[in-house]
């Protein structure tokens, strides 16, 4: 049984994201996608100080099964990139809401945030 | 099938069309009755009307026996696991001589045959029997602790041991020159007129001078996953690039490194492949390349 957690958002495309309370948004996979992808087994990270947009693609996660893109569920700058995972993308697979955090946002139009999925709505859509 | 001298002795081989495109690979089997062939699920409609319109001219019956299963075992302590299930049925016999089979060598017991035969790259049998005891003996290995594979496991390790897969690795329109399969083509005696061999030996002639693409392994040190598509990009000591493409790829979780097959241009005298680079997203990544087979016996086996 997947895990998701309610104090965070979620994309349709499966990532999540935590608004921290500076204002920026951590983001990383769903535990339900990781149990999907199966061992992730490299993480082509996003590039630092890039400014995205909302469902841009900004990072490709590959396990054993399949190559899998990852979205910005917000538009903004990319501040901070999960070095540790260039190393250890397993670590995805083992904590994907702690650990396993993949880039902070800093959000060019938080407005954004509220079109995201609550727990509830995305649990639902796993099932 | 000249080489199969004994019954029980199994032979891996290509089917092969008048253009020398292969049709399949499949497992030949003498058997003290006849010929068992044990072919591709996928490609089982096309095989049997190949043979059936083969056979017509011969004395040959050819008969499908869609009433067998097989259940392969593989793994270090499959041999093991099955002389234990003979032994408990009182078979001990059996078990003795399934415990001293050779490889590529198997015994019929009634209904049953099992060779030391798979698509792992590791020890085991594989067991043919009736469809309606199949579920059962499954039942009775699982209770032994063997534990069950899908497709994407088996394909894993195939890949590990360089095993070609019917479909990706080759096809009808590939050469078996072309697909590492030049090892399985009895040459000799020269008038031995099988199906394809006259195409077959003009293409021995320009597969010798590089004219014709080879089906290499491919090994990316850096983190990723090799996968099939992707074009590999191949630069020669005369300066000149080709491409060749990668037909079966993925991680080796032995390794713990992406690892492929793919049929790349063949090098010759005057140019050798210096450099090989996978196109993955657009980046190219460095790649070795290696002899096909990665990991037997669950041990890297190229340098």
């Amino acid at each position: 049984m997947s895990d998701f957690p309610d104090d965070l958002k979620y994309a349709a495309t499966h990532e999540w994201l935590r608004l921290e309370e500076d204002g920026t948004v951590t983001m990383g996979i769903s535990d339900h996608a990781q149990e999907l992808l199966g061992d992730i087994v490299f993480i082509e990270l996003p590039e630092e100080g890039k400014v995205v947009d909302a469902k841009q693609e900004i990072s490709v996660v590959e396990s054993v099964k399949a190559a899998s893109d990852i979205y910005a569920p917000i538009s903004g700058e990319i501040i901070a990139v999960n070095e540790d995972l260039a190393d250890a993308p397993e670590t995805v697979n083992t904590a994907p809401y702690t650990d396993g955090w993949i880039c902070r946002i800093l959000p060019s139009n938080p407005a954004e945030l509220e079109e995201l999925l609550d727990a509830d709505t995305y649990a639902g859509m796993c099932e | 099938m000249a080489r199969l001298k004994e019954a029980g002795h199994a032979l891996y081989s290509g089917m092969l069309n008048e253009q020398a495109g292969v049709i399949d690979d499949l497992i030949v089997y003498r058997m003290a009755w006849g010929f068992r062939l044990v072919v591709n699920c996928g490609t089982r409609e096309k095989d049997l009307a190949w043979m059936n319109k083969q056979v017509a001219a011969y004395d040959v019956q050819l008969t499908e026996r869609p009433e067998l299963a097989i259940l392969a075992v593989q793994g270090p302590a499959a041999m093991h696991i099955v002389m234990d299930l003979l032994n408990s049925k009182g078979a001990s016999a059996e078990a003795v001589q399934v415990g001293s089979l050779k490889n590529f060598n198997g015994a019929e017991f009634g209904s049953w045959f099992i060779a030391r035969t798979g698509y792992t790259g590791e020890n085991g049998v594989e067991i043919m029997l009736p469809d309606n005891e199949a579920p059962g003996i499954w039942d009775e290995l699982l209770a032994a602790g063997v534990k069950p594979i899908g497709l994407g496991a088996r394909d894993t390790l195939r890949l590990e041991a360089g095993m070609n897969l019917y479909g990706h690795d080759m096809d009808e329109s590939i050469s078996p020159l072309s697909a590492n399969m030049g090892w399985t083509i009895a040459w000799e005696p020269a008038d031995r007129d099988f199906i394809g061999r006259s195409v077959l030996e003009n293409q021995r002639d320009a597969f010798k001078r590089g004219e014709l693409p080879v089906l290499s392994g491919l090994v990316m040190e850096e983190r990723g996953v090799l996968r099939e598509g992707l074009r590999v990009q191949c630069t020669f000591s005369d300066g000149s690039i080709k491409d060749g493409v990668i037909t079966s790829g993925t991680f080796s979780p032995t390794l713990k490194h992406g690892i492929a097959l793919a049929r790349i241009p063949s090098g010759s005298q005057n140019a050798v492949v210096e450099k090989c680079e996978v196109d993955i997203r657009g980046k190219l990544i460095p790649v070795r390349l290696v002899k096909p087979g990665f990991v037997r016996l669950g041990k890297k086996v190229f340098e």
